[in-house]
């Protein structure tokens, strides 16, 4: 992790500042899947990723095919006395949904399923703009769109949650772990490997200023 | 004697906290950054007073958050409610250790830190305190990387409730303190959105400016 000297140089052309500290300094070449550390702060500053545009996009194409899968099939199913009840991602919000809680379900649906598919959208229309190397107006919105999105969705806090609760019902029934849960757990992965390929600083250079 | 370390503030340079392009615009005041279109400050508006603010809501929001159920069971056995410190207990006693300690961490320590770290973090920026910035930097850092996981009991109750629908045997409702405690998270993150680090640093800048 290379540390970036402050700089005292007269000239700014080409510095970047420190996203927490504001600390002027001159960017360095990084070796492969390195990060760029502040010299003032060790906030991360920026990462060499070369080659990693494909790779996101696999990422993020796998992960929107297996969020679909996690979304419809069930994650859980739940046997009493030959009663059984299942829950698919869909069906927990409506269930909530049903039973009056609106708040709630509209809480669990954007932190489950709109922002996350939006995450995804996003990432693979801004990955596909640039295979096919068209310069979009549209470039700027959705990388913008896609800084705000990030931190509401919660695909992999929800994924420990069905785990507790696996946990909870283990002793009152038998439980059946559907298609989904794997499938939310391999999007989960998948998830986190795209926005570690997805090297948003280096997109940015290449929105050309107006 | 070395240079002082120079922020882009101090030459008047904008770094657009969007996308990060440094940009000296020709019109001081309401200007917008060249390449992705935010709009530009030296930091971000209100910050200390909008962060304050979700974070005193966060606060009063937390009381019934931990006081209220946050989900109700009811089966054969009777009607039982739970809280967050209660569903933490079940998990302990039925030797599910790691996953206790999980939801206790998410559940419990995690917001009572992430209340008390925001509030050091606004105080000594209110005061413009050049104290231990580095310590304090790394503090926001933690936050920001921790605090969505305090969701996880919301989840965990809408799980539940989902599944266990065997009427009459046994069935689960959430309750209002999931609802709460789920305001808690939220207005908690949106209090260290709200927060701009460079106030952590502008007092240590400036020291470090005269005494050079």
């Amino acid at each position: 992790m290379p540390v970036l000297s402050p700089t005292d140089s007269q000239s700014t052309t080409g510095l970047i500042a420190c996203n927490e500290c504001d600390l002027l300094q001159r960017p360095i070449a990084l070796p492969a899947g390195g990060w760029a550390v502040c010299g003032g702060c060790d906030a991360p500053l920026y990462r060499y990723t070369p080659g990693s545009l494909d790779r996101a996009l696999a990422f993020s194409l796998g992960a929107a095919v297996l969020f679909l899968i996690g979304l419809t099939f069930p994650i859980l199913e739940l046997e009493i006395q030959g009663n059984v009840t299942s829950s698919s991602l869909s069906r927990t919000v409506q269930q909530l949904w049903k039973d009056g809680l609106h708040v709630f379900a509209v809480l669990i649906a954007t932190t489950t399923i709109l922002l996350p598919a939006l995450e995804l959208a996003v990432m693979i229309s801004v990955l596909l703009l640039l295979r096919v190397r068209r310069a979009s107006a549209w470039m700027p919105k959705l990388l913008r769109l896609l800084t705000l999105v990030r931190p509401w969705g919660m695909t992999e806090i929800f994924f420990m949650g069905v785990l507790v609760a696996l946990v909870k019902l283990a002793h009152m029934a038998d439980i059946v772990t559907g298609v989904a849960l794997w499938s939310l757990g391999g999007m989960m992965l998948l998830l986190i490997a795209a926005s570690r390929s997805f090297n948003l600083r280096h997109l940015w250079e290449q929105v050309a200023p107006q | 004697m070395t240079p002082s370390p120079r922020t882009a503030h101090a030459l008047g340079l904008y770094a657009c906290h969007t996308c990060g392009l440094l940009s000296r615009p020709a019109r001081e005041g309401a200007s917008s950054c060249g390449r992705c279109g935010s709009s530009l400050r030296f930091r971000k508006t209100n910050s200390i007073e909008r962060a304050a603010a979700y974070l005193i809501a966060a606060y009063i929001l937390y009381i019934p958050a931990n006081v209220l159920p946050i989900m109700e069971t009811h089966s054969v056995f009777g009607r039982e409610e739970n809280t967050i410190v209660s569903g933490v207990a079940y998990l302990w006693h039925a030797g599910s250790w790691g996953l206790a300690l999980i939801v206790f961490i998410a559940s419990v320590v995690v917001p009572v830190l992430k209340l008390l770290a925001m509030t050091l973090l606004l105080i000594t920026a209110h005061y413009q305190s050049a104290w231990r910035p580095l310590e304090r930097a790394k503090l926001y850092r933690l936050v920001e990387l921790v605090g969505r996981w305090s969701m996880l009991d919301v989840y965990v109750v809408a799980i539940l409730a989902a599944l266990v629908q065997f009427r009459p045997l046994a069935t689960v409702t959430p309750r209002s303190g999931a609802l709460y405690f789920g305001a808690v998270v939220i207005l908690s993150m949106l209090s260290a959105m709200a927060f701009d680090p460079r106030l952590i640093w502008d007092p240590a800048h400036k020291e470090s400016h005269t005494h050079a």
